[in-house]
């Protein structure tokens, strides 16, 4: 008995993800094939950008860094994504490009809040705020792409019903964004690179004192999670819309670091955070579908940054941060 | 002396972005010289069509949200607490002020327009408050908090215009301001400018000079020892974020009643970011926001007779003001000429999500 009470306890937030998606499914209404297949599809489609998000904070924080630059990375990969997609008329050099983007501002991350001991709350705003100017000033209208990345089926798992048309049949980012929760858990929780991120992030100077290099944890870190912010970027240009817009990002980085502290700085604590915002998200179509408050859809539009704050509030739990976060780390 | 030597980290920020803005236009291929002479043509010097008296009045009209939005991120952050909400606080206090600028009818001048300031800039404080009791309260970090009420307060102030306070016709906005609202000129300059500068000196004095403004340094050098003194390190919390909101508010309260003359959705977008550029190329000294505020003002209101006579888009400005916040925020830059002054550095590092 006791047992299953403390998987519950432990595990609420994927049992508070699962019930209120099917609760809400349900509420809205007799279960219709392609309508649930519609809504869950949506919720997958806008959670990839918060996952991925949330799992680049995720590498950040682990070791030690907390990175409110997300939106920025993010930003900036899926502008440079979609030009390179755009003049090369290749949408894999796009996602390369963007990947490298992201990689290249968690470097520059790692450069103001580690090796020059800036405050990392500033560091991560002046990404935001260059992200903001550089992509406003060099954006050009006239480019496109050669089409989305392509739909791919997985076989026979694509006919599943209601789930294989979620899971099994989708654009090849989105597949990646799945296998790198596992990755990410593995690589955190069962390697020694991990064990060494986590010491780093709790106690650098006693993980200093076994000779792991703080600093050079949290460039690798930085920057690996740089490489999926820009992941994250390419996904939204060259994956979910198929263009560039002025601030496309709109906020999704930082509900991405909702949707980390949400998930407990856990990857698939996260997944679940990230399909509970999606699931918010998807349900605005759902709203408008249906003809609730479509005479004041500023109210339907709010409820994502109202989860979000919800959440940060500790509504729902209590979360901890790791121990050495926030502080520059300098030797004695 | 003093002044100068805290100066020179500011100024050699601006100096360098200028430089790397320059390199970026000739990129671009336009030319830096004609770029940089329009900018100081259209926001001080004038033209052959403009007189000078009126491109400095549009520089200090710009200018002035820019000190209030910067006044709040500063004093914020003189109790360690990182205002990014700067943007949702003005759009409430623009439109609070609107509502009541056109919603009452009759009053005289003297009434009207400080009722029209005050509800907005306290609409605003209310704004401000939230993240504040969030992060008293329940260790909600402000950073998210205040970013995530920015679009609720962009949602908000939308469903105001379209639905609540809308004048009749196509365009979702606010009807015109009574005249008894309006915050008048003074020739080309904008009174509201002077008002804003009378507030820089105002959280001068509140910070340097009252108990309550050394309770909030305190609380910023140090929360665990200013507790420990006697300080309600909560109550220091809430009251900061609602004053900080309240700053915000009333630079979107003054951009309403003296030069918008009522609300419409979307103005100004870029502005709660621009504070957070001025507060830290001022150091997050309440005066030193008056110039740096200019300064951006100053490229603000020259944007379009940039684009006009030298063919570079506005958007140059954004760049040079993420350099000059890039540079400004280099702390290596600081440790390089002031080897032994920890005042020096802006720190507001903390974790969240956790009490």
């Amino acid at each position: 008995m006791s047992t299953i009470t403390t998987i519950l306890y432990q595990r609420r937030w994927w049992i508070f993800t699962v019930v209120a998606i099917i609760g809400f499914t349900l509420f809205t209404g007799e279960f219709k094939e392609a309508q649930t297949t519609a809504i869950l599809a949506s919720t997958l489609r806008q959670s990839t950008p918060l996952l991925l998000g949330a799992l680049c904070g995720m590498l950040g924080e682990r070791s030690g860094v907390i990175n409110i630059g997300i939106e920025g990375q993010m930003l900036m990969s899926a502008f440079t994504g979609f030009m390179v997609a755009a003049e090369t008329q290749n949408l894999l050099l796009g996602v390369l490009a963007g990947i490298a983007t992201g990689m290249l501002m968690g470097a520059s991350l790692a450069g103001l809040s580690v090796s020059l001991q800036g405050d990392q709350i500033i560091a991560g705003t002046v990404l935001n705020i260059a992200a903001l100017g550089v992509t406003s000033f060099f954006f050009q209208q006239g480019y496109t792409l050669p089409g989305k990345t392509p739909k791919i089926d997985l076989w026979f798992l694509a006919d599943i019903p209601v789930l294989g048309r979620v899971f099994f049949s989708n654009r090849p980012l989105t597949y990646l964004s799945l296998l790198l929760v596992p990755t990410v858990w593995y690589a955190l929780f069962r390697t020694t690179w991990g064990l060494r991120t986590r010491a780093v992030g709790e106690h650098p100077s006693a993980a200093e004192t076994v000779g792991i290099s703080v600093a050079k944890m949290r460039y690798l870190n930085l920057i690996l999670g740089g490489a999926i912010a820009g992941l994250a970027g390419a996904y939204l240009s060259l994956e979910a819309v198929g263009s560039f817009e002025r601030n496309m990002t709109n906020g999704k980085g930082f509900v991405a670091l909702a949707v980390m502290i949400f998930g407990r700085w856990n990857p698939v604590g996260a997944w679940g955070a990230a399909l509970l915002f999606g699931y918010t998200n998807a349900i605005q179509t759902q709203f408008q579908f249906r003809g609730w408050l479509t005479d004041h859809p500023q109210f339907v539009g709010m409820i994502p940054f109202v989860v979000t704050i919800i959440v940060l509030a500790g509504v729902v739990g209590r979360a901890r941060p790791p121990a050495a976060i926030g502080q520059p780390y300098s030797r004695e | 002396m003093k002044i100068l030597r805290s100066a020179f980290i500011p100024l050699l920020a601006v100096v360098l972005a200028l430089l790397a803005g320059a390199a970026l236009i000739a990129l671009s291929g336009a030319s830096p010289v004609d770029a940089y002479t329009a900018l100081l043509e259209g926001s001080f010097l004038g033209t052959d069509t403009v007189p000078w008296t009126e491109a400095l009045g549009r520089t200090l009209e710009k200018a002035t949200p820019l000190v209030m939005g910067g006044l709040a991120v500063a004093f914020a952050f003189k109790a360690g607490l990182f205002n990014i909400g700067g943007q949702g606080q003005l759009i409430i206090g623009a439109l609070i002020a609107g509502a009541v600028g056109y919603g009452f009818q009759g009053l005289p001048w003297i009434v009207h327009m400080p009722l029209a300031l005050l509800a907005g800039s306290i609409a605003g404080g209310l704004w401000g408050t939230i993240p504040g009791v969030l992060k008293a309260s329940r260790g909600a970090h402000e950073v998210i908090t205040t970013i995530m009420l920015n679009f609720v307060a962009i949602n908000l102030t939308d469903w105001f215009t379209s639905k609540v306070w809308r004048e009749p016709g196509l365009l979702a906005r606010t009807p015109k301001i009574e005249p008894s609202a309006e915050i008048p000129r003074w020739g080309d300059l904008p009174i509201g400018f002077f008002v804003a500068v009378g507030f820089a000196f105002l959280v001068w004095y509140l910070l340097q000079r009252t108990t309550f403004g050394f309770e909030i340094r305190t609380v910023g050098l140090n929360p665990n020892a200013a507790e420990y003194a006697g300080i309600s390190v909560k109550r220091i919390v809430v009251l900061t974020m609602t004053i900080s909101g309240f700053l915000a508010a009333m630079g979107g309260a003054i951009e309403t009643l003296g030069v918008v003359g009522r609300y419409e959705p979307g103005f100004n977008a870029g502005l709660g970011f621009n504070g957070i550029t001025i507060a830290l190329l001022a150091r997050t000294h309440p005066l030193a926001v008056i110039p740096a505020a200019i300064l951006i003002g100053a490229m603000e209101a020259s944007g379009a007779i940039m684009q006009f006579k030298a063919d570079v888009s506005p958007e140059i400005t954004d760049i040079i003001q993420a350099l000059i916040l890039l540079f400004v925020a280099t702390p290596i830059l600081v440790r390089w000429f002031f080897k032994d002054s920890p005042e020096n550095d802006l720190s507001v590092g903390s974790s969240w999500g956790s009490a």
